[in-house]
């Protein structure tokens, strides 16, 4: 169904603007209109779809069922939780603290708070769509898997002694209080649940669009500027350093994964190790310090950097494992 | 006169619920007091998990988004 996009962009490119696809900036600008177009179009359509099944999820349910539950699954729940439900980013301090003050373990609510940008609706789609069911599999296990073992080593470590002190007093309180406070669930009618869906789509669309722009720009020019080879060639499996470098080289760059993705697409065509591409990637979502200078207000120093190094450990870990995978796969 | 408080970490969405409700309550010759609450202690006593939440005389009546003109209109002209 995505060739009306390839046809598109061939129209565009080569009866309108004159170029032929041979070209440098035809090809280049090939994969531009190829790419927002489809891109444009599936955001719109799935956004929609998507708030309306989910418009009755919210953090608060998310903290009601979370509290209580045995720890075992208490972090598979709380990634689980972690990739479907929406929150802002800005709004990660509140929830830090709405689950902690519900006496919800601190490991718990972090694998909440690292999936949560790895992994989103918008990111598996694109995922989906430009990159393919396999990989988003991968991905998605991936993502998940990070947040629920980094929750896990996060409790072993007894990470709540280095909390801000107002925050462990709160975990305290809400540890020893048995009292889940049961919200009343709000039964959504059809045209509550479409009004939801229309603002979360405008909303969305109208936060991530530009940085569709950017990532699939910064993809085009990969694209049509690098040699192809080039990638492969100096940045291919057998340089062990290009995993962390790339890890590194993801924490300066802020990007949500909308913006990303793209990129990444463009990254493995040219043929950068799988590996490689999901480690940069998932550092330069995950990993960001204007999110750790927030977390700052809830946690100590000592911690902050502990969750840092986690991160960076994780992802590097996760490249080298998944380029020394790649030829079974 | 009532007291508005607006909870949140200073991100956008929290300016702008700020300045809608000014500006309503001004449109409709309302006094009030409104104040922005940034400090993450309090808003975690008000128990509030998404923001920007509205507080009116310390009722929790909105949150996780900017509030409509509607729903800003009825608070400010309740008694």
């Amino acid at each position: 169904m995505f060739e009306m996009f390839t046809d598109l962009a061939t129209w565009l490119v080569v009866d309108i603007f004159g170029l032929s696809k041979e070209t440098k900036l035809g090809d280049a600008l090939h994969f531009f209109i190829e790419d927002t177009t489809k891109i444009f179009f599936l955001l719109l359509v799935m956004i929609y779809a998507i708030a309306l099944i989910r418009a009755s999820m919210n953090v608060e349910r998310v903290r009601d069922y979370l509290a209580g539950k045995h720890k075992g699954v208490g972090y598979l729940l709380g990634s689980s939780f972690g990739a479907i439900t929406p929150f802002c980013s800005c709004s990660s301090i509140p929830v830090f603290l709405g689950f902690t003050s519900a006496g919800i373990p601190v490991g718990i609510t972090m694998s909440f708070l690292i999936t949560s940008p790895l992994i989103n609706e918008v990111a598996v789609l694109l995922l989906l769509s430009l990159l393919g069911w396999k990989f988003t599999l991968l991905y998605v296990v991936v993502g998940m898997s990070v947040g629920v073992l980094g929750g896990v080593f996060l409790d072993a470590i007894k990470a709540e002694r280095w909390l801000q002190s107002f925050a462990a007093k709160a975990l305290k309180r809400g540890k020893n209080s048995s009292v889940v406070q049961a919200k009343q669930v709000k039964i959504l009618s059809l045209k509550q649940r479409h009004t939801f869906a229309k603002e979360e789509m405008l909303e969305i669309f109208g936060r991530v669009w530009k940085w569709v722009i950017i990532g699939v720009g910064l993809g085009a020019t990969l694209h049509g500027f690098v040699p192809e080879g080039w990638i492969e060639e100096h940045l291919g499996n057998g340089q062990w350093w290009s995993v962390p470098a790339a890890v590194l080289l993801g924490i300066p760059l802020y990007s949500n994964a909308t913006g990303v993705i793209p990129v990444m697409e463009s990254l493995i065509k040219q043929g950068l190790p799988i590996g490689t591409t999901l480690a940069f990637c998932m550092s330069t979502v995950a990993a960001s310090f204007p999110e750790f200078i927030l977390l700052k207000q809830v946690m100590q120093w000592r911690l902050l950097a502990i969750l840092f190094v986690l991160l960076l450990v994780a992802f590097t870990l996760i490249g080298w494992f998944f380029n020394y995978l790649t030829p079974f796969i | 006169m009532k007291i508005i408080k607006v909870l949140g970490t200073g991100c956008a969405k929290c300016t702008k619920t700020l300045e809608a409700i000014s500006k309503i309550a001004d449109e409709l010759n309302i006094d009030i007091n409104i104040i922005k609450e940034t400090d993450p202690e309090v808003i975690m006593e008000y128990g509030v998990m998404s923001t920007p939440a509205v507080i009116i005389d310390e009722v929790n009546v909105h949150s996780g988004s900017i509030p409509h003109r509607q729903e800003i209109e009825v608070w400010l002209q309740e008694e």
